[in-house]
């Protein structure tokens, strides 16, 4: 991989305050409960997992840390600034500083990658010049600098998930939310997207929480670290994993665990451990 | 009780979905007068909205003339009154065909077209992207909509009105052997300025009703491309209705400002 040219910025938060906080956060639709007083922490610059079957609420949880849907009751602290209160008008301001990847990419199908990558940029009217630059800068660090004229529908899946990254992460942004970045893909650009996570963590320290139900994915992104020399990622020594991910498991509508690599691995819970296996 | 039940949950959601096409439409309209202002969106929907519905609105509006001639002139030549036949067309393109008509094949052609656009980008999580990208789509996507099918509107009126006389012109002369200056003098002199007001606000409003009509459905699309089919019938029909209805109501009120 090419040596990102991407650098990070400037915490404008102070460092040690939670990048994101639910408090007894709860949600239904349409009289069916979907997440239950649901309670958990996000320090800044640590990765945290969602695990969980499909249809357990997982996309709906990042959803609501990005102010997309609104909790029927709790809290949600993002940057110390409550998401689940703010009118949509503050919450656009905010989410300059959050990066997401939906589950499909959700790009814009009739934007080329360029006017994709680019377009947080192009509706801050900035010069063309430097949006086309820092597109390139972008491309650059999901490889795929030379897609700029194309359009989503003739990328491959893989792809179209690779520009989702891209655009998100073109503002430096402080939190990112991946909504299952591997979903759907073969087990070869799965590992290429989940580099790109490890890479986007370990070299700009980006607090983040990615959802998956993917556990090979989740354990590869616990286990490896991103090698800057080598310019790939690598696996860490055998029965380490890294200090900055930890998990976070869902099983209806409540959290089922909430601890490190090591604790979920080694835990006694009869659903955990069916569900591991 | 399980009937109740029922009847209860429908009026619920009847009025939920009035109560969210009323906020959608005035805060897309709201955010007329709120930065940033999407010009370049506006004069792309205006392009959409109106130049593409020309070829349309054209051949609706000669039609509706020459079939207007053709069955009013045998009805007034029983009275004597076959050379009122300019009078007739002008007067019905004008308060009422050419508005009405008009926006009907505009709201087939364009509130399906905004159903099933915003729809599909619904359902493919692109406005929840947009969203987190920090755009308001109803400024970026639906406020455009509107301004542009609501100034469109008004000048494809004018356009099918003049097309319809000229159509009707065509049939009298052509078909009907009547004199082309008397067919003109009779449309001309028959108007007044009431009439023309009538025949240019209805278009304003009923432009309103296509453009966020079509947003509505398009913005609360649920269920994938089954959905995004249903939201683009609904909008097509619900928008010819309410056409209809509200042109009623405009008609009536109109008469009873200018008595005519």
């Amino acid at each position: 991989m090419s040596q990102a040219v991407v650098a990070p910025e400037l915490q404008q938060h102070p460092p040690d305050e939670p990048a994101v906080v639910f408090e007894n956060v709860t949600i239904g639709f349409e009289n069916k409960p979907v997440l239950d007083n649901l309670s958990f922490t996000v320090k800044p610059g640590e990765t945290r997992i969602l695990l969980g079957p499909a249809g357990v609420g997982k996309s709906v949880l990042l959803k609501l840390a990005d102010g997309l849907l609104r909790p029927d009751s709790g809290r949600i602290l993002v940057f110390g600034e409550e998401v689940s209160a703010m009118p949509e008008e503050q919450l656009f301001k905010l989410r300059s500083r959050i990066g997401i990847v939906f589950q499909e990419g959700a790009l814009f199908d009739s934007l080329t990658v360029r006017d994709n990558v680019g377009y947080r940029l192009t509706e801050e009217r900035l010069p063309d010049e430097e949006i086309d630059q820092r597109v390139v800068e972008a491309l650059r660090f999901v490889e795929l600098e030379h897609t700029l004229d194309k359009f989503p529908s003739e990328l491959s899946g893989g792809m179209r998930r690779r520009v989702a990254i891209a655009r998100a992460i073109i503002t430096k942004p402080d939190l990112i939310l991946y909504d299952s970045p591997t979903g759907g893909l073969d087990p070869i650009t799965s590992t290429t997207i989940i580099e790109l996570v490890i890479k986007q963590r370990d070299v700009y320290h980006t607090s983040s929480l990615l959802v998956t139900h993917r556990l090979q994915d989740a354990f590869v992104l616990a286990s490896h670290r991103f090698n800057r020399e080598a310019n790939k990622m690598e696996p860490l020594p055998e029965g380490h994993s890294d200090p900055q991910t930890s998990f976070l498991v869902l099983n209806d509508g409540k959290l089922a665990f909430d601890g490190s690599t090591h604790d979920l691995v080694h835990s006694d819970d009869p659903f955990l451990k069916e569900y591991l296996t | 009780m399980a009937a109740i039940a029922t009847l209860d949950r429908a009026a619920k959601k009847g009025v939920s979905a009035v109560q969210q096409y009323a906020l959608i439409s005035g805060r897309a309209v709201g955010n007329l007068f709120q930065r940033p202002f999407y010009g370049a969106d506006i004069i792309t929907q205006a392009d959409i909205i109106g130049v593409g519905s020309i070829p349309i609105v054209i051949l609706t509006g000669f039609f509706t003339g020459g079939v207007l001639a053709l069955q009013s002139a045998s009805t007034l030549a029983q009275f004597g009154a076959a050379a009122v036949t300019g009078q007739l067309v002008a007067l019905s393109m004008i308060k009422e065909l050419g508005p009405v008509l008009t926006s009907l094949m505009v709201s087939g052609r364009n509130a399906s077209g905004m159903a099933s656009e915003l729809g599909s980008m619904m359902v493919t999580e692109q406005i929840d992207a947009m969203r987190a990208l920090g755009t308001d789509p109803l400024k970026k996507l639906v406020m455009p909509r509107i301004i542009a099918t609501i100034i469109m509107l008004f000048f494809l009126t004018i356009i099918s009105d003049a097309i319809g006389i000229l159509g009707g012109a065509a049939v009298s002369v052509f078909l009907l052997g009547q004199d082309g200056s008397q067919y003109f003098h009779t449309a001309y002199q028959s108007l007044r300025y009431a009439d023309l007001v009538q025949g240019m606000v209805k278009p304003l409003f009923f432009g309103f009703i296509i453009a966020t009509i079509g947003c509505y459905y398009g913005m609360t699309t649920r269920g994938g491309t089954q959905g995004v089919g249903r939201s683009t019938t609904q909008a097509v029909v619900v928008s010819s209705v309410l056409i209809i209805a509200s042109d009623f109501v405009i008609s009536r009120f109109m008469i009873g400002i200018f008595g005519r």
